[in-house]
C-alpha cells in the first residue's frame, strides 16, 4: 500500500469535486423537477427568483435553514439525527464508482475520471443500497410515532424487495462484461455495442427497480403518506428534512449514473476517447435524460398501491430477472464455446 | 509504526468495542446498530486481509439483510419490559467470568499452536490472485459445486419455513364457515 | 503478512468469547440470537485470516457458505421467535419453559 502524496491529493480533490457536484446537482434537480412538472401540467413553475427561477434552490435552502428544528419529546435523539445522515452519506458514496469520462492528462499525470475502480464496484453499489434502508427504518423508529414507524417499515420493505430484482438485472450485464467493475463494463461497450441493445429486458427491469429503490413515483407511497396520514419522515422539519430530500435526489443522480454506465455505454460516444471533455458531456447528457425520465414519470403516472407494488416486485420482476439471467448465461456460454454457431 | 498495523489496531478496537456495546445494550435497537458497526469493522478487516469480495458480501448479506431483519423484528416486538439479568441467581457474574476464562483459553490456544504453512508470502501477486471474485468463483463452482447446490436448497427450505411459521391463520367469518361446511369441497 | 495471523486469530477469539458471554448474559431472545451471529462472525474472521496465511481459497469459500447458511438460519430463527412471541406474549427466553402451546 504505497501511495505518493500526489495520489492522496488526487483522491481528496476528486472526492471534493464529487461532493460539490452532487450538492449542486441536487439543488438544480429540485429546480429542474419543478419546471418540468409545471410544463407538463401547462403551467410555468418557479420563475420569480432569478432568471427563470434559477435562484429558487438558493431561496429554498435559506428558508429551510431558518426553520425551527423540532425534535419530538420522547424521540431517540441520536438515532433521530443519524437517520437522515445515513441516507445522505450512502447516496453520496454510491457515486464513487461511476466513471464520468475517459482518462485525462492533468498536470503531467493520467487522471482517471472516477474516484475508485474496485473489482467489486457493483457489489459496493448494491451494498450501499442495502445500507440506505437503515436511514428509512431508523427515521420511522426514532420519531416515536407509531404511524411513522409503520411507514418506515413499509418503505424499507419496498426497498429490500426491489433490491433483489435489481441485483439480478445487474448480474446479466456483469455476465456479458465479465467484470463487476463499472469501468470495465463501460469499456466493454466500446464501438456502439451498448448493453441496452444486448440486454433490453435487464434494462427495463433495472429501470423499474431504479424508481422503486429511490421511492419515486409511481412507487412513492411512502412519501405520499405525508400528505395522507404519516410516513417515515413526518416528524422531521428544517435541515433534517432537507437532508432526507437531499439523500433522495442524490440517490436518483447516483443510480442514474450507474444505469448510464451499465446500459448506455457510460461516457462512450463518437470521438470521446480523443476529446475527454466530450466523454464527460455525453455522460452528462445521458444522465439528464434519465433524470428527465424520473420527473416525467412523476408528472404522468398515478401511484401504485402497496400490495400491487409488492406483487410487482416479487411475482413479476423477480421471476423475469431470474429468467433473464438463465437466458443470458446460456447465450454467454454459447458465445464462448462456439456452440449453436454463435461467437 | 506501519500503516497496516495501525489500521488493524483501529479496526480491532472498533470491533471489540461495538461487540461489547452490543451485549450490554439496554435498548435492543441500539444493540442491533452496534452489531451493524461490528460487521462493518469486520468487513474492513476482510479488505485488509486481501478479500474485498467477502467484505462486500459481508456488508450485503450480514449488515444489509440479516441485521435489517433483526431490526424489523425488534421494532415489531416493542420495547423490553423485563430487567436484563438475574433470573438464575449469580447468572450475571458467572457469565462474565466464563466469558473471560474462554477468552483467555482461546488466546493461549491460538498462540501455542505452531502454524502450519508459510506465513509472510503475501506478495501483491498473491493478493491479487486470492482476492479477485473470479478466483473465488472458480473455486466455488469447480471444487465446491455440490455444497453450493445443497446450500441453495437449504435457503429455499429456510424461506418456505419462515413463511409458514410467520403466517397467521385467517379468522373465518361465520358465513364463510357455514358455506364451507355445508357445500361440497 | 505485515500483521501476523495470530493477531487476527486472537481478535477472533476475543469476539467469540464476547458472543458466548452475550448468550449467557442476555434474556431477550433477539439479543441471544445476535450474540450467536457474533460468534459466527468471529469464526468467519478466523477462516479468512487462515485462508490468507495458508495461501488457499478454501477458507474464503467456507466463509461464503457460512454467511449463506447464517442468513437462512436467521430467517427461520426470527420467524420462530416471532411465533413464540405471539403465543407467549414475551420474548424472554426464561419464560418459554413449558413444552406446550
Amino acid at each position: 500500500m504505497n501511495m505518493s502524496t500526489a495520489d492522496v491529493v488526487e483522491i481528496v480533490v476528486k472526492s471534493l469535486v464529487i461532493i460539490l457536484a452532487l450538492l449542486t446537482g441536487f439543488a438544480y434537480m429540485t429546480w429542474f423537477e419543478r419546471r418540468v412538472i409545471a410544463r407538463l401540467q401547462s403551467r410555468v413553475g418557479p420563475n420569480r427568483v432569478g432568471p427563470s427561477g434559477l435562484l429558487q434552490p438558493l431561496a429554498d435552502g435559506v428558508k429551510l435553514m431558518f426553520k425551527e428544528d423540532i425534535v419530538p419529546a420522547e424521540a431517540d435523539k441520536v438515532l433521530y439525527l443519524l437517520a437522515p445522515l445515513v441516507t445522505v452519506v450512502s447516496a453520496i458514496m454510491a457515486f464513487a464508482i461511476v466513471p464520468v469520462g475517459p482518462s485525462v492528462t492533468l498536470f503531467g499525470r493520467t487522471v482517471a475520471l472516477h474516484l475508485a475502480d474496485m473489482n467489486i464496484a457493483l457489489l459496493y453499489f448494491l451494498g450501499l443500497g442495502s445500507l440506505g434502508v437503515y436511514g428509512v427504518v431508523l427515521a420511522g423508529w426514532a420519531s416515536n410515532n407509531k404511524y411513522a414507524l409503520l411507514g418506515g417499515l413499509r418503505a424499507s420493505a419496498q426497498m429490500i424487495s426491489y433490491e433483489l430484482a435489481m441485483g439480478l438485472a445487474v448480474l446479466s450485464v456483469v455476465m456479458l462484461a465479465g467484470s463487476l467493475s463499472l469501468v470495465d463494463i463501460v469499456n466493454a461497450q466500446a464501438g456502439g455495442r451498448w448493453f441496452i441493445l444486448l440486454q433490453p429486458v435487464a434494462f427495463l427491469i433495472f429501470l423499474v427497480t431504479m424508481i422503486a429503490e429511490t421511492k419515486r413515483a409511481p412507487f412513492d407511497l411512502p412519501e405520499a403518506e405525508q400528505e395522507l396520514v404519516a410516513g417515515f419522515h413526518t416528524e422531521y422539519s428544517g435541515m433534517k428534512f432537507a437532508l432526507f430530500f437531499m439523500g433522495e435526489y442524490i440517490a436518483m443522480i447516483a443510480i442514474s449514473g450507474v444505469a448510464v454506465s451499465l446500459f448506455l455505454g457510460g461516457w462512450r460516444g463518437p470521438f470521446a476517447e480523443q476529446v475527454p471533455i466530450l466523454g464527460v458531456l455525453y455522460f452528462f447528457v445521458k444522465l439528464v435524460a434519465f433524470l428527465f425520465f424520473f420527473v416525467w414519470l412523476r408528472a404522468t403516472l398515478p401511484r401504485l398501491r402497496y400490495d400491487r407494488l409488492m406483487h410487482l416486485g416479487w411475482k413479476v420482476l423477480l421471476p423475469l430477472s431470474l429468467a433473464n439471467v438463465v437466458v443470458t448465461a446460456i447465450a454467454v456460454v454459447a458465445r464462448d464455446t462456439g456452440f449453436f454457431g454463435l461467437g | 509504526m506501519n500503516v497496516q498495523l495501525l489500521v488493524f489496531a483501529v479496526l480491532a478496537v472498533t470491533s471489540v468495542a461495538t461487540a461489547l456495546a452490543m451485549i450490554f445494550a439496554r435498548n435492543a435497537v441500539h444493540g442491533v446498530l452496534f452489531m451493524v458497526g461490528n460487521f462493518a469493522a469486520v468487513a474492513l478487516l476482510y479488505v485488509l486481509l486481501g478479500s474485498p469480495f467477502l467484505a462486500a458480501v459481508q456488508i450485503l448479506v450480514y449488515a444489509g439483510a440479516i441485521m435489517v431483519l433483526f431490526l424489523f423484528v425488534v421494532m415489531l416486538m416493542g420495547p423490553e419490559p423485563a430487567p436484563l439479568w438475574e433470573h438464575i441467581p449469580g447468572q450475571r457474574p458467572f457469565a462474565l467470568l466464563f466469558g473471560l476464562l474462554l477468552a483467555a483459553g482461546l488466546i493461549v490456544a491460538v498462540n501455542v499452536e505452531k502454524l502450519t504453512g508459510v506465513p509472510g508470502m503475501m506478495t501483491q501477486e498473491v493478493l491479487e490472485r486470492l482476492g479477485q471474485p473470479t478466483a473465488l468463483a472458480q473455486t466455488l463452482f469447480e471444487r465446491y459445486v455440490l455444497p453450493f447446490e445443497v446450500t441453495s436448497l437449504l435457503l429455499l427450505i429456510g424461506m418456505i419455513g419462515a413463511v409458514v411459521l410467520a403466517k397467521r391463520e385467517k379468522h373465518e367469518l361465520p358465513a364463510e364457515q357455514a358455506s364451507r361446511e355445508g357445500g361440497t369441497e | 503478512m505485515i500483521v501476523p495471523v495470530s493477531y487476527y486469530l486472537v481478535l477472533g477469539a476475543i469476539l467469540f468469547s464476547i458472543g458466548v458471554t452475550g448468550v449467557l448474559l442476555r434474556r431477550n431472545a433477539i439479543m441471544v440470537f445476535m450474540s450467536i451471529e457474533l460468534m459466527l462472525n468471529a469464526v468467519n474472521l478466523s477462516f479468512v485470516a487462515m485462508s490468507r496465511a495458508l495461501d488457499s481459497l478454501d477458507g474464503q469459500v467456507f466463509v461464503f457458505f457460512v454467511m449463506t447458511v447464517a442468513a437462512a438460519e436467521v430467517a427461520v430463527g426470527l420467524a420462530l421467535i416471532v411465533a413464540i412471541f405471539r403465543s407467549l406474549g414475551s420474548a424472554d427466553v426464561d419464560d418459554a419453559h413449558v413444552l406446550r402451546g
